[in-house]
């Protein structure tokens, strides 16, 4: 725990938070900024956190990790790496100075996701802010609770609007003893996404897929025999492994200067073909596409599939980052919000314009 | 109650339910006054039977405009009391609504309806080498709808989750009857996610009419080794090892020496009854990795001190070492008139010491406690032995059962991992809770059921409540724990 700083500024931030509130205030939750650009724009004074660093309790052996909110998360997988342990869902940074705070409140999750779990999947529970300035603590640092509504894993993607994180328990993995990448070439996205699909029946210690330009790429990982019997069945060609520059968008795929759409769908589903080039990641559920798309038409197409279109980087201003929810979705979280911030002072209009 | 109120809303209710859907005889109402916690019990106006989802809708509609209390009920296996009836309300039974409505191979994934016992899932796909994967001890009889109520577990959780890592889609009734759904099923999903409040809220949400749940492919090989231990606290330890090595096991199961003897006199299953406790680990993957892991497992065990570790030689062996600890509570059950199950989850490394806080209590109260224990998530469940034809005995196993739960929250554990708050421990969550907490989660359900109609009385304690437990723990002015904090 020697490199990561431990500064407790909890008590500041709920007096800064306390008074935005008594002055009909708003403000705007910032980390590192590394994931600033993820969700609408929003003009509100920042309230800085990321200061608020430090490992309140790591015993490797539990498999839980609780932080301050302002950790680096790359100080916490080098932590996490001296224990042989990570996080199973593989987080991107996008920046640097990435926080913890920031990768649970954007929820994004890198090539494990599908195979391993999202960051729902392993938040055990949360110290936050709410709108009042009040601290609360929900869930806790074991793997099974179930008492009292879910909230800690409520604020994974919530994008800061429901109150300021300052401490998260996560459940951690255990390093695999080997990984390998192998490549094998599928013409077309329908093609992949039934390969792919079709491998997932099959118990297969895969750990990532990706097609882009008629190439699969597929990483297992696991023990040395487990991963040594699978490529002996599978075939394929070893390759090095990309899967980091996948995950932080790097890869030569993600052209910089276009916009980029995320498309998500259930696994298996072959029925949206977006005519524009595609990465297709997480065994078939998500989907990038660069270039300029017709977000309207592509949302219209995925809603009856199960699916979401999320206009991720870059697109004109007028057109809604998220996928527009149903009535009765919208109207309920519009009730979590207020029950959480009465006032509306966090993150106004970040997520939707209606919240 | 008075007979004709009951008689006028059945009138009502079977103008759209058929006429045996709706039950009103006070003999056949009888078999739904209580749950798997049986200490508790109601007789409710009417148990209502519907068979599809417009059906849950319109019994929802007449509930709403009549402002009628909805306890939903699946196979009614909760062990904390969620399905304990409201004596102003109606039961609403999911059974018969028991329909797997697809199976989809190459997505891996079935829909099915929330009367659909859990262990039928797997039955239905395993011709196609899938499985459902959490595994609650009642998986025979509990259903789906129930496991989401509650977040079900099971022995195999910490390898493959809860109920909530293994649910990929939700369509729901809302207390007004409107229809909403939860999509998760492309892995990302805009917005809040829901999905984490609505699985484990012990039906206080809404109702659940369909689950679309996550398959897996059944593993090629499952092996089980079982350690042998001089002392509950080598055997806690060995568990840490295991996971130190690297290795998630399938599960980790542990039994002290009372259940042991008590497993071991029903089932046979070959268990040492003079050992303080035994380790059953089990491992599963690829045949090369499960025989190189297991190697490594028993190595930890022989290094953790235990005197014998045993290899299953064979399925029938692997099947024979799970069958004591899977009837360990009907075990029980035998050497007791009664028993009481706590659901207490702690952080691995405080084993030996609640254990230890567990026995001091035990002689205390003179009431003898059995251990099983899903060691690889920290998940205890003494069994407390009594006979409730014994003036007042209950109430003191009770009393005894919250100094647990309450040596749980102190070593930084929860009141329960997979039981649910129900009834039972609505003056633990107190003590698990502050004041500012509970009035959110007051606050979420208001945001679902406005009029609090869904199994009210449960799972959220009211401040009158917490008052009224405090008072009565509260000694001297001083809260029991006065060190810990309140979360």
């Amino acid at each position: 725990m020697d490199a990561i700083a431990d500064v407790d500024i909890g008590a500041e931030l709920a007096t800064q938070v306390a008074a935005v509130a008594a002055a009909g205030g708003a403000v705007e939750i910032v980390g590192s900024g590394s994931k600033r650009f993820y969700g609408e724009p929003i003009e509100a004074l920042p309230i800085e956190v990321a200061a608020h660093s430090g490992v309140i309790d790591y015993d490797p052996a539990e498999l839980v990790i609780t932080l301050r909110a302002g950790c680096r998360l790359r100080e916490v997988e080098a932590l996490l790496a001296r224990n042989r342990q990570m996080f199973g869902f593989e987080p991107p940074y996008f920046g640097v100075d990435a926080t913890i705070g920031g990768m649970v409140a954007s929820g994004l999750a890198g090539p494990r996701r599908a195979f391993a779990g999202s960051i729902r999947d392993f938040v055990l529970g949360a110290k936050i802010l709410d709108g009042r300035g009040e601290t609360m603590q929900f869930g806790g640092r074991v793997i099974k609770n179930v008492a009292g509504f879910d909230v800690s894993r409520l604020l994974v993607g919530s994008l800061g609007t429901l109150g300021v994180i300052l401490e998260v328990s996560i459940r951690v993995i255990p390093m695999f003893e080997t990984e390998a990448t192998l490549v094998f070439r599928h013409d077309s996205a329908d093609e992949h996404i039934r390969w792919v699909n079709q491998l997932g029946s099959e118990p297969y210690p895969i750990s990532a897929s990706a097609w882009s330009g008629g190439l699969s790429h597929l990483r297992l990982s696991g023990s040395e025999q487990g991963v040594c019997h699978a490529t002996g069945q599978l075939g394929g060609d070893p390759v090095t492994p990309e899967w980091d520059a996948i995950r932080e968008q790097s890869h030569e795929f993600f052209v910089p200067d276009q916009p980029l759409t995320r498309i998500s769908l259930p696994s298996a589903c072959t029925d949206l073909s977006p005519q524009a080039p595609q990465m297709i990641e997480w065994g078939g559920a998500q989907r990038w596409l660069y270039g300029d798309v017709d977000i309207d038409s592509l949302r219209r197409q995925a809603d009856p599939l199960g699916g979401s279109v999320c206009a991720f980087r870059g697109h004109a201003s007028e057109i809604r980052v998220f996928h527009p929810p149903a009535p009765a979705l919208l109207k309920l979280q519009r009730g979590i919000k207020s029950s959480f911030d009465p006032a509306g002072i966090f993150n106004v209009g970040k997520l939707y314009p209606e919240l | 109650m008075p007979q004709s109120r009951r008689q006028k809303l059945a009138v009502r209710f079977r103008e759209f339910l058929p006429g045996e859907s709706v039950i009103d005889q006070p003999t056949s109402l009888a078999a739904y006054e209580c749950d798997g916690l049986s200490a508790y019990r109601e007789q409710p106006l009417l148990v209502l039977l519907p068979e599809t989802v417009e059906q849950v809708q319109q019994v929802m509609r007449l509930c709403h405009e009549e402002r009628l209390p909805v306890v939903s009920r699946g196979a009614g296996t909760s062990l904390s009391g969620g399905a304990l009836p409201h004596a102003e309300g109606v039961v609403l039974s999911l059974a018969k609504m028991s329909r797997i409505l697809k199976v989809d191979h190459l997505s891996r994934l079935a829909v099915v309806e929330p009367g659909v016992r859990n262990l039928a899932i797997s039955e239905a796909v395993s011709s196609q080498g899938l499985y459902y994967a959490p595994d609650p001890s009642s998986q025979i009889a509990c259903t789906i709808g129930g496991n989401v109520a509650e977040n079900a577990g099971g022995v195999h959780c910490l390898k493959y989750g809860l109920t909530l890592h293994n649910i990929l889609a939700l369509k729901l009734v809302a207390a007004d009857g409107e229809i909403f759904e939860i999509d998760q099923r492309s892995l990302q999903s805009d917005g809040y996610d829901l999905m984490p409040l609505l699985v484990g809220s012990e039906g206080m949400l809404a109702i659940v009419v369909e689950v679309t749940v996550k398959l897996l492919p059944i593993p090629r090989c499952a092996r089980v080794v079982m350690g042998v231990f001089d002392s509950v606290e080598k055997a806690g330890d060995s568990v840490a090892a295991i996971i130190a090595e690297g290795i998630i096991p399938a599960g980790v199961e542990m039994m002290d020496n009372l259940a042991i003897r008590a497993a071991e006199d029903f089932v046979h299953a070959g268990y040492p009854v003079d050992a303080e406790a035994i380790l059953i680990c089990e491992l599963d993957g690829t045949g090369e990795e499960v025989v190189t892991q297991i190697e490594r497992v028993e190595e930890v065990l022989k290094k953790g001190g235990a005197v014998e570790t045993r290899l299953a030689r064979d399925e029938a062996e692997r099947l024979l070492f799970w069958s004591g600890r899977k009837a360990a509570f009907p075990a029980v059950g035998r050497i007791s008139p009664d028993y009481y199950c706590i659901d207490g989850t702690i952080p691995r490394k405080s084993l030996s010491a609640v254990l230890a806080g567990v026995r001091e209590l035990s002689g205390q109260y003179g009431l003898r406690v059995a251990n099983v224990f899903h060691a690889g998530d920290g998940n205890l469940h003494p069994l407390i032995l009594y006979d409730s034809n014994n003036e007042g005995e209950l109430e003191k196993t009770e009393e005894l059962g919250s100094k647990i739960l309450q040596l749980c929250i102190h070593h930084g554990g929860t009141i329960t991992g997979e039981h649910g708050v129900g009834v039972e421990k609505l003056g633990e969550m107190c003590v698990q809770f502050g004041e500012p907490e509970r009035n959110q989660f007051h606050a979420i359900r208001e945001c679902f059921d406005p009029l609090r109609l869904l199994n009210p009385g449960k799972a959220i304690p009211t401040l009158a409540r917490c008052a009224e437990f405090n008072a009565m723990h509260v000694h001297n002015g001083e809260l029991r724990f006065p060190e810990l904090e309140r979360f």
